[in-house]
């Protein structure tokens, strides 16, 4: 019986190590996140916690989505934040202690606390839709993730699938259009054939 | 394999919390964004933990779908972002409070 049960936890501890090892670097970049003054140093916080995350995604054996976590998140989200970043100067009058509504922060601490332990609370209570909240379901078998991630997207999903090639053309026509017509309003002539009639409507409006 | 699920849930719970509290205590717009981003990534965790107390491979395909909304969101996002600062040269939430001017 010892022995079985010394068996068991020495087979438990490595995944044990493992989810703590993520679970540590995902509240550690999180809290970073939220509490460092200069937002470069918030991304890589950021950076930190998605790799926790990909670490999750490995140990429930999700290892397409963990390597998407990684390419799609810190490769490229990721970049395109601290580019932003670089672009719009790095912002350190952004004061934690400058309060412009009164007791805003307080209260949203008081609100996200309540929030989280009911979350936990109900989840414990209710057995969400999977039973008893310790159930560990049947897996995939070794290697097979990707393959059932593809046959999945590409059958159950496939509409989805292409609906997520429309949008992402839309949101990159978008994203080009939103940096251009900005660019052209500061430097071109054609703003002046814009501006009177918005006076025009606002003077009609009034 | 052998971590039971609700261990993952409730780290899910706590990462969606700190995101919700840095959405509601943060001014600058960009760590507001990076805050949606670790909301985005706890309901990918339970959507994985889900997928795997369940057996079913629906919850991954899921979280694929999330991760490219996610792109699409930040790219166009960022892009007004970028925006606005060209035309009032803040990042602050609070100074943005108009859309007009």
């Amino acid at each position: 019986m010892t022995g079985l049960l010394l068996a068991t936890v020495a087979r438990t501890i490595p995944d044990t190590a493992v989810f703590i090892a993520g679970a540590l670097m995902i509240l550690a970049g999180g809290i970073g996140v939220i509490a460092c003054k200069n937002p470069v140093h918030s991304a890589l916080a950021m950076v930190l916690t998605l790799f926790g995350v990909a670490v999750e995604f490995i140990e429930q054996q999700a290892e397409f989505l963990a390597a998407v976590q990684i390419i799609v998140y810190a490769g490229a989200i990721v970049v395109l934040f601290l580019f932003v970043i670089m672009f719009l100067g790095v912002d350190q009058r952004d004061d934690i202690h400058d309060e412009p509504l009164v007791a805003q922060r307080p209260l949203a601490v008081l609100l996200v606390v309540i929030s989280v332990i009911s979350i936990i609370a109900l989840g414990f209570e209710a057995s969400w839709a999977v039973g008893p909240h310790h159930v560990t379901g049947k897996t995939f078998g070794p290697y097979q993730n990707v393959g059932e991630v593809g046959r999945s997207v590409f059958t159950t999903y496939l509409f989805a699938f292409e609906a997520t090639a429309a949008l992402l053309i839309i949101a990159v026509v978008g994203a080009v259009v939103l940096a251009r017509r900005s660019g052209a309003a500061t430097s071109d002539a054609a703003i002046p054939t814009s501006e009177p009639t918005a006076e025009t409507t606002e003077e009609v409006a009034s | 394999m052998s971590i039971p699920g609700s261990w993952y849930l409730i780290l899910s719970a706590l990462l969606f919390g700190i995101g919700a509290l840095g959405l509601l205590i943060r001014r600058n717009v960009l760590i507001m964004f990076m805050c949606l981003e670790l909301m985005l990534n706890a309901a990918n965790l339970s959507f994985v933990t889900f997928s795997r107390m369940l057996g079913d491979i629906a919850g991954q395909s899921a979280v694929f779908f999330v991760l490219v909304v996610a792109a699409a969101e930040v790219v166009v996002g960022l892009g007004i972002v970028v925006a606005i600062f060209r035309r009032r040269s803040t990042a602050v939430a609070d100074d943005i409070s108009g859309m007009r001017d």
